[in-house]
């Protein structure tokens, strides 16, 4: 009983907690009912989505820096292949996914002993190389078959996300290559061996100079992208973030949703959620 | 046959070597048996008659024989050379051959885009004046298929050429047979188990390659996805297909694996380069 309060409380404030606690420090949230999960020693593993590399990785740091005794391991691949290592019995205190969908199928084989809450927002992007040598100024032009234009591959968040946005606008895309996660599309974009691609706004981020990005713009009517169309909803990956084992390290990870955390979120092109 | 006998007295081997051996052996076998208890085996018909499946099939066929045979071509003169040939860098040469066999094979994908890709050392120019890609083609599947293939063939035949008897290659050139003469009708025949050992285990490399093909040819089911590379994406959809098409991909191995083990092994091969062959 004890257990699943704590998992829950954990859970809730790694969204939840983190506008309303103030203090600006990873894992200083006070949970009474959770007494002693404020302190967070042994090890973390964090199965994380590969868009949330960087983050995590700055996240960790900070979360490492006021817990000395705490080791945070981050597991980082796509959604979908996390989701298969968990479906196998993989070791882990948290999943952070890139999809609400592929979170659920964990949360449905009862591996996620919290209640899912959204952390973060990403919206889709169109990524360059710089220069922009294929001309591209906007989704519209994923149908041009003399340039290289390259998607995350299906089942995957982006790749599902980039076909609804492609549907959406009625582009019929022709594409030369279908890469298994975002960050090797992204690098065949920096490399200057794609045209466009279709990548998260963190991703325009990480890459820096080597790739520009240009905002998802329906050709067909609807100019804007409107907050209440119906359509940018899904323009999006949500984030959704949970406790797989509560363990005795799993109440630090209450700092995500902290302002430390969600600073550096923000600063990596996420959507504060 | 040679092989039954020598496979006898592995029984009378001593107990910590079988009990090794058979722990060892169950390394491999074990994951086999997981597959086949998850294999659907009642919809496998189904889930192989797609064509997002047929395509990689053939796709994998053709990339793998075609890279087998490059490998020999390019191959087999490379391995004379290192075998024959004294020049300065030699050894650093012979690293270089090898080398992706110890590399991760995304390295040498994203190595080969880098040199070969339309912004590459070499592939630049060449896209410049004739606007020819090779990533993200079929030719691409075939290179990446190659880097990681030819090594083996090289190093296997290099070893039997090393072991070849070289007072037939004399004999022959002293009756005045010129050296080109000499390879052909000497050297090649008495290292031939070796070559053809060397181009199978070629082509079963490049059979199951993903990370450089994935990496300098991309993934686009028709063109260049591979059955490695279906087994892959499916994995993170359908993870029936993706052991429908893994089973495919195992049984294809198997089976030409077995059958020229068999013949490397033949009876009557005293060549001692088919030891060479047999024992890579």
């Amino acid at each position: 009983m004890f257990c699943l309060v704590t998992a829950v409380t954990v859970a809730l404030c790694v969204s939840g907690c983190g506008g309303n606690n103030g203090t600006g420090l990873p894992g200083a949230v006070d949970a009474p009912d959770s007494p002693g999960s404020d302190s967070a020693t042994g090890t973390i593993e964090v199965f994380a989505a590969a868009s949330l590399a960087d983050s995590f990785s700055d996240i960790e740091e900070a979360f490492e820096k006021l817990h000395p005794d705490a080791d945070v391991r981050l597991n980082l691949a796509g959604s979908s292949a996390l989701r298969e290592q968990l479906r196998e019995g993989a070791p882990a205190d948290v999943f952070a996914s890139a999809s609400v969908a592929i979170f659920d199928e964990v949360a449905s084989l009862d591996l996620v002993l919290g209640p899912t809450r959204v952390f973060a927002r990403n919206r889709l992007r169109i990524a360059v190389p710089a220069g922009n040598p294929g001309g591209v100024e906007g989704i519209g032009d994923f149908d041009r078959d003399e340039l290289a234009l390259g998607l995350c591959s299906e089942g995957v968040p982006c790749g599902d996300l980039a076909r609804q946005a492609l549907e959406q606008n009625g582009v019929n895309a022709n594409i030369d290559t279908n890469e298994p996660d975002v960050r090797a599309l992204l690098t065949k974009i920096a490399a200057d061996e794609l045209d466009a691609g279709i990548v998260y706004a963190t991703d325009v981020i990480a890459a820096g100079d080597e790739v520009t990005g240009i905002d998802i713009v329906g050709h067909s009517g609807s100019e804007s992208a409107g907050e209440d169309a119906g359509g940018p909803a899904t323009l999006e990956a949500i984030y959704p973030i949970g406790v797989i084992d509560e363990g005795p390290a799993a109440g630090g990870v209450r700092s995500l949703g902290d302002d430390v955390a969600q600073r550096i979120l923000v600063d990596a092109g996420f959507v504060a959620a | 046959m040679r092989s039954s006998d020598r496979r006898r007295h592995s029984l009378w081997a001593p107990w910590p070597l079988v009990v090794l051996a058979i722990v060892g052996s169950l390394l491999f076998v074990v994951p086999l048996i997981g597959l086949l208890g998850r294999t659907p085996w009642s919809e496998l018909g189904n889930l192989l008659g797609t064509r997002v499946v047929l395509d990689a099939l053939r796709l994998s066929l053709l990339s793998s024989v075609a890279a087998a045979l490059i490998s020999a071509i390019l191959g087999v003169p490379l391995a004379w050379v290192l075998s024959r040939v004294d020049f300065p860098g030699h050894s650093i040469l012979r690293a270089m051959v090898t080398l992706p066999m110890v590399l991760p094979p995304v390295v040498g994908g994203a190595a080969l885009l880098f040199a070969l890709g339309r912004r590459g050392v070499i592939g630049g120019p060449i896209f410049d004046a004739t606007g020819f890609v090779l990533p993200f083609s079929f030719w691409g599947v075939v290179v990446a298929n190659t880097f990681v293939a030819m090594p083996f063939l090289v190093i296997t035949v290099e070893g039997a050429l090393s072991n070849v008897d070289r007072r037939f290659e004399d004999a022959a050139a002293s009756l005045g047979a010129s050296p080109l003469r000499v390879f052909r009708r000497v050297t090649l025949p008495m290292i031939r188990p070796s070559l053809n050992a060397g181009i199978v285990l070629a082509w079963a490399r490049a059979l199951g390659e993903f990370g450089a093909t994935v990496t300098f040819a991309g993934n686009l089911s028709g063109r260049t996805q591979t059955m490695p590379l279906a087994v892959f994406v499916a994995l993170e959809s359908d993870r029936d297909t993706a052991i429908a098409i893994s089973l495919v991909l195992i049984v294809v191995s198997l089976v030409v694996l077995v059958a020229f083990r068999a013949r490397w092994w033949s009876p009557g091969d005293r060549d001692p380069a088919g030891e060479i062959g047999g024992s890579t």
